[in-house]
Formats: C-alpha cells, structure tokens, sequence
C-alpha cells in the first residue's frame, strides 16, 4: 500500500514538472542572451554568498587559533560516530541542493539555446582556415562580414571546409564549435543595430587569432535594400 | 645522500624509492622552470595589442604548446605521482622501499626520456604547435609541425605513469609496517592510492587517442577523417575522458599534502578522517569518469550526454566540498603556527576556494556558451591547478626540506617567497577572469579584435613578473638551505607522523633501523594530549 502511495507522488510531482516545463516554451521567442545574463548575475550571487562565507570563517580560523605555547597541541573533537555522519551529510545535502538548483536552471537555459524559433532566418556558414563564408537564401555570398536585420531570429547551419573552428559572437553570449563533416545549427536574437565582434575560439592554426569578424545588425527596411542590391549584382 | 662521495652512476642505476623521488624532483623543477620561462615571453608578447616580442604566430603557438604539455605532464603529475609519493609512501607506511625497486627506476627513466623528447621540441624544425589538447583534424591533418612528438612524449610518460601506479598501489595493500591499518593510513596515502587508481583506469584512453592522431597523420588512417568517414569528436571524448581525470590526478595528491602541512602545523588530528577519506578522495574518483562532457558541451554532443553530464558536473562540488570542510576542521581548536609550509597551506584554501567556485559555471552548459574557450576557463584552472596545486606543491618541499636535505632552510626567505607568490599569482590571474567573461578567447597570440583588454593583459603581466621574482627567492631559498643552511633535528616541526618520529634526517638507505612496530591506538594525527600531560611526558624524557 505504502509503495503505491510513493509511486503516485512521484508520477504526480513529474507530471507537474513537465506541465511547467511545458509552459516555458509556450512563452513565445526566449532570447538566449538576456536568458544567461539572468542566470549568470543568480550564479554570481549564489557564488559569492558561498565564498564569503568559507573565507570569512577560514581567515577567522586561521586567526583564531594560532600557537600560544610551543609545546601546545591542537584539541580538535573527536567526533561520535553519529555526529561523523552527520557532519558529512549535512554538507553533502548542502551542497547537493544547490547543485540541483543551478542544474534545474541551467536547462531552462540551455532549452532557450537549443530550441530554435520556427520562423527563424536562416544563413549558412562555412568556415576555412581563417576566414567566416556566409551564404544567404537568396544567393548572396559574403566573408567576414555577417548582416542582419535587427528584430528577427537568425539561424546558422554551419559546417567547416578544413579543421575545427568554433563561431563565438560574445554580445550574444552564443558559440559553437564547427566541424567538418557535420551540419550543427546556433541561432542568436539581435535587436540593436550596430557592429559585434565575432571570433574563432578553437585553435586552428597559425592565425587563429586573426580569424574574426562583423556581425552588421541593420534596421529591417536598410537590410532588405541591402539585399535587393546585392541580388542585382549578382544577375 | 649518504656520506659516501657523490657518483653519477649510483644516482642513475638507482633503485632507492628517495632516490628515485629527487630524480623526479629535479625532473619536474626543470619543466616547470622551462614552462615558466614560456609562460613570460607569452605575458610579454601580449602587453600590447599587435606583434610585441615576435612577429611570428607559430612561435608563440610553440610556447603555448610546450607551456601546457610541460606544466601537467612535466611537472604537476611527476611531482606530486613521481617526487612526493616515492619519498612519503614508504616512509609513511613503514616500509624499507616500493614493492618493485627496479620498475620504480624504469618510471623515472621513462620519464626522462619523456623530457627529453619534448625538450627536443625547441631542436627539431617543424616543433609541434597543436595545444597540449592536440584536437584533430588540425593535429592530424593539416599542421606543419611534427605531432608525432606530442605523441611519443605521451606515450612515454604515460607509460611511466602505468608502471608508477601498479608499483605504488602494490606497496600501500600489501607493505604498510604491523599497526598501520586502512584507518589510521596517513591522508596523503589514501590520496596517492586514489590518484594512482584513477591513473591507471584513464592514461589507457589518452594513449590510445594519440596514437591514433599520429596513425591518421602518418600511416594514412582515417580515424578523424569526416570526409573518410572518421570524427574528430571522437577524439574530443578520448582526450577528456582521460584528461578530466587527470586534474584529479593532480589535484587529490596536492589536497593530500595540505591536509599533511595542516595537521602538523595545526598538531591537529583530521576532522572527521573517514569522510575525507571515502566522501572525499573516493567520492570524486567516483565521479571522475563521469564529468568529461563538460569540457565539449559545444561540440554538436547529444542532448542526453549534456543533461546526464550537467548534472555529475555541478556534483563534483560535493566531495571536493568535503575536502574543504576537513580541512577548515582541521584548523578548528588547533594548535596553528605560520611557518612557511602552513602559510602556502593557508594560501591553497584560499586559491582553492575561488578556483573551485569559478568551476561551477563551467559545468553549466547554457552558461558554457560565454565562456567556453575564454580567460574564463584559463583563468579557472590556473586558480585550481596552476596556483593550488603549486602552493601545495612549493609548500610540500619546504615541508619535507629537513627531512629531504638534513639541513633546514631560511625562515625569512621561505616567508617573503610567499607573500611574494599569494600577490603575484592574484594581480596575474584574477583580471583573466573579467576579461573572459567579456569575452577575450583564449590561445590568442594577438588580439586586435580587442583593444579593451590591453590594460587588464599588462596589469597581468606585471603580476607574472612578481610571480618570477616569488619563484626566484624559492630557489635562492631552497640552495641557500642545502649548502649553508642550519642542521636540522629529526622531527623539527614535532609531527606524529611515521617520516618524522621514526627515522632520522635524511633517511638512510633501508630507511628504518628496524621495520616499525606500531600499536593499535597508534595514528600519524595523535595530537590532542592535554596541556599538563604534555609537559609530564617531555620531563619523564
């Protein structure tokens, strides 16, 4: 009877986390980028908290418990064998719960990375030691230069002709490696025009360091002017 | 050392586990001297935004290369495997040597030759510029330099680790004097045996997997080949697979010398011994095996691996958690006094602290999409490896310099080696952390994309500067202390421990006069007599 009762509970606590990670994804676009800046300002919290308080009581140990007499020896408890296991298993379920915490986070953050938006705009990427090519839907070409209309989810399909690059556009908090091979997709939300860096974060040769960027963010109207110009040199 | 005169070949035909020990030592020293010498032409090069000392990426792709390769595979893991655990396990298990003399020699002399392979890195034309990481299809395909050096100095080493492992974990079950019983074994034993396991599991997996690299790059093999049907992702496993463990490796021989440093310095006995025992050092090999996805959460891996892998990541906060509450036990109604080895100590638990915690985002994958690749992650394990380990490290040989040489070094050098080295390494390594975070990627030789670190990478390189200086004093300290330091007595810091109580300053060869016989109340940490007892037993002497 018992152990139906725990079953029951667990089916009904786990069906009610779905329903709740459910409801996470009928939210509408969830941009990755204000999604981690959230979550890294609760981490920072939750890290400092915890190191001012082990520093705090490590310094005061220090202090308090110098030498006072050379032949002096340290008095430290010596714990029952309950009083053992406790002080193992309170900071194990210490620890453990804000393990938890942050894991459970996390994937509502990682769920914003990976789950890109249907209608996304979606650009092709091939990377070469050390350059970024980008292909548009519509034909168009470009090196080292990724234009984008603000307002508008972009996708990436990105595969690499030689070794392993990996695409970081540190304003949109988003990077990935790419590999030759394989197809992998990332997207990121721009909503201010102007000009990000983007950069190569995976060693990949002599000029590693000089494979970067411009991802351009342009107004919705200047980028579709751009794109109606371009499409006519082409023809 | 025996009072004989010095001769070569008694030093290289050696079978003495002491012996063998400062083989390593000098081993070690010498990697991370070069390592180091790497480390401040990369600091200089990266004072100003542009070429500075060398107008040549591969150089500095060289350096980088050799900087890492020589700093985990030269120096941490022969010090803390290879110099620490050949001198302290036989001494303090009561032991005349290792199980195996003469596979103990060959370890050394694996390792050597090891070192020399690698030092011939700066000889050969094409030295290989692949990152200690070595990824392919880069390494296997497209580098000019030679990778199969890379290899073969892993093989090497690694195959010395192997040998190491099974000779010391055989010494711990089956050589440890009558009295000395898996409760009352010194920590820095337990977290041999445990470095040692986890060694002899993983060095396996890494020397498959660069072999394999070299097999692609040389005899036409298409492991890593995507257009032959290979995957380069499946050497991004391999490698982590071993190499997560391997901080472990690392890092749980280094916990174990603090944990020696503390109770001595403390004369403390360990807070709650079987949790940092089986919590602690067990726990994390436990999890050890586990956790290597989070080097690779942006690598195209299945959603299943990053969930399970987020998940083992942040749990690896709970037995290195234990390790602290131990130590912070330790200092709890102890008897402390700040010689240089206990204030390195101290320094570790701070190093350590904000090591530790700047690792709990990396284990986040949503997290990981910043600062993967960033002076985020250099920054983070230079705090856990690079600084801890070497505070334990640094502070281990002062600790066991009486012992080593006889002789005692100078107070007033190892303390302004410290204060040189606690400022040094923070001005260094804390402003990697602001620029990761802001983005700066790691392996970079220029970084023009990024004027706005160009302050923050000089502040660094002045704190490497104060580090050189800190390591400049050690040395002078350490030469000082063993040609005209003070003679030492046999147990100067009054330890309970078996290295010191036992046998003289330095041991002789055979180590003990006698094996030891030892009591069942008998423990390395036995402190804690009463004032008024105390001095009863110092008259009844």
């Amino acid at each position: 009877m018992r152990c139906k009762h725990y079953f029951a509970s667990i089916i009904v606590s786990l069906s009610l986390s779905f329903l709740f990670i459910n409801n996470l994804y009928a939210k509408g676009i969830a941009d990755p980028a204000e999604g981690w800046n959230h979550l890294w300002y609760e981490l920072m919290v939750d890290i400092i908290i915890i190191g001012v308080i082990f520093a705090v009581l490590t310094l005061y140990l220090l202090l308090r418990y110098r030498r006072k007499q050379p032949d002096e020896e340290g008095q430290g408890p010596e714990l029952s064998p309950l009083a053992a296991l406790g002080w193992a298993l309170i900071p194990t379920f210490i620890f453990l719960a804000d393990d938890i915490f942050l894991g459970a986070k996390n994937f509502e953050l990682w769920n914003k990375y990976r789950n890109i938006p249907e209608n996304a705009y979606a650009i092709n990427l091939e990377s070469a030691m050390w350059s970024w090519e980008f292909n548009y839907p519509e034909g168009i070409k470009a090196t080292n230069e990724l234009r984008v209309p603000a307002g508008e989810p972009i996708m990436l399909k990105m595969t690499s002709r030689d070794v392993v690059h990996n695409l970081f556009i540190p304003e949109y908090k988003v990077k990935w490696e790419i590999r030759p091979g394989t197809m992998d997709t990332i997207w990121f939300y721009p909503k201010k025009t102007g000009e990000y860096v983007m950069t190569c974060v995976e060693f990949c040769g002599v000029l590693h360091s000089s494979m970067h960027g411009k991802v351009i963010v342009m107004q919705k109207d200047e980028f579709s002017k751009w794109i109606e110009t371009e499409k006519n040199k082409i023809k | 050392m025996s009072a004989t005169a010095f001769s070569l070949k008694e030093w290289i035909f050696t079978t003495d586990h002491k012996r063998v020990g400062v083989l390593y030592l000098i081993g070690s020293l010498a990697a991370f001297l070069l390592a180091g010498i790497m480390a401040m032409l990369m600091r200089a090069e990266l004072t100003t935004v542009g070429p500075t000392v060398t107008t040549n990426p591969n150089a500095y792709n060289v350096w980088l290369y050799f900087h890492g390769a020589a700093m985990i595979l030269g120096y941490q893991i022969p010090a803390l495997t290879g110099f620490f655990a050949n001198y302290y396990v036989p001494l303090m298990i009561g032991a005349k040597d290792v199980a195996f003399p003469r596979v103990n020699a060959l370890s050394v002399w694996l390792y050597w030759m090891g070192i020399v392979l690698a030092l011939l890195t700066f000889v050969i034309p094409d030295p290989p510029d692949i990152m200690w990481t070595g990824y392919p299809p880069y390494s296997s395909e497209f580098s000019p330099g030679n990778t199969s050096f890379y290899t073969f100095v892993v093989l090497l080493i690694g195959f010395s680790s192997i040998a190491g492992g099974i000779n010391f974990i055989t010494t711990i079950i089956k050589m440890r004097a009558p009295g000395i019983t898996w409760n009352n074994l010194n920590i820095f034993i337990w977290s041999i045996l445990a470095a040692f396991t986890l060694q002899i599991i993983f060095v396996p997996v890494l020397g498959v997997a660069v072999t394999l690299l070299s097999f692609d790059k040389y005899l036409g093999t298409n492991f890593f080949k995507a257009a032959a049907g290979g995957s380069s992702l499946i050497y991004e496993n391999l490698f982590w697979f071993y190499s997560h463990p391997a901080v472990y490796v690392i890092l749980l021989p280094a916990v174990g010398i603090i944990y020696e440093i503390v109770a001595t310095f403390t004369r403390n006995r360990i807070f709650n011994y079987k949790m940092v025992v089986y919590g602690g050092f067990w726990g994390t090999v436990l999890l050890s095996g586990v956790v290597w996805a989070h080097h690779i959460y942006v690598s195209g891996m299945p959603n299943w691996i990053v969930i399970l892998q987020v998940f083992t990541s942040l749990l690896i906060s709970v037995p290195v958690g234990l390790l602290m509450v131990g130590l912070l036990g330790t200092l709890y109604k102890g008897a402390i006094e700040f010689r240089t080895p206990m204030l390195y100590a101290s320094g570790f638990l701070f190093l350590f602290l904000i090591g530790g915690l700047t690792g709990i985002p990396n284990a986040m994958s949503g997290i990981y999409q910043q600062i993967h690749g960033t002076y985020w992650i250099t920054g983070h394990f230079h705090y856990v490896m690079a600084l801890s380990v070497t505070s334990a490290i640094i502070g281990g040989v002062y600790y066991i310099f009486p012992k080593l040489t006889g002789k005692m070094y100078k107070e007033s050098l190892g303390k302004l080696s410290f204060i040189l080295f606690i400022i040094g390494v923070n001005v260094t390594f804390f402003p990697w952390f602001i620029m990761g975070i802001n983005g700066m990627p790691r392996r970079y030789y220029d970084y023009q994309q990024f004027p706005q670190f160009e302050g923050l990478q000089q502040l660094s390189t002045a704190g490497a500067v104060i580090i050189a200086l800190s390591m400049l004093v050690v040395l002078i300290a350490w030469l000082h202390g063993l040609i005209a330091g003070e003679k030492s007595s046999d147990n100067p810091w009054g330890s309970k421990s078996l290295e010191w109580t036992h046998t003289v300053s330095p041991p002789p060869p055979g180590n003990f006069s006698e094996i030891p016989k030892l009591t069942a109340d008998w423990s390395p940490y036995n402190y804690g007599r009463k004032q008024e007892e105390g001095k009863k037993i110092d008259e009844e002497l």
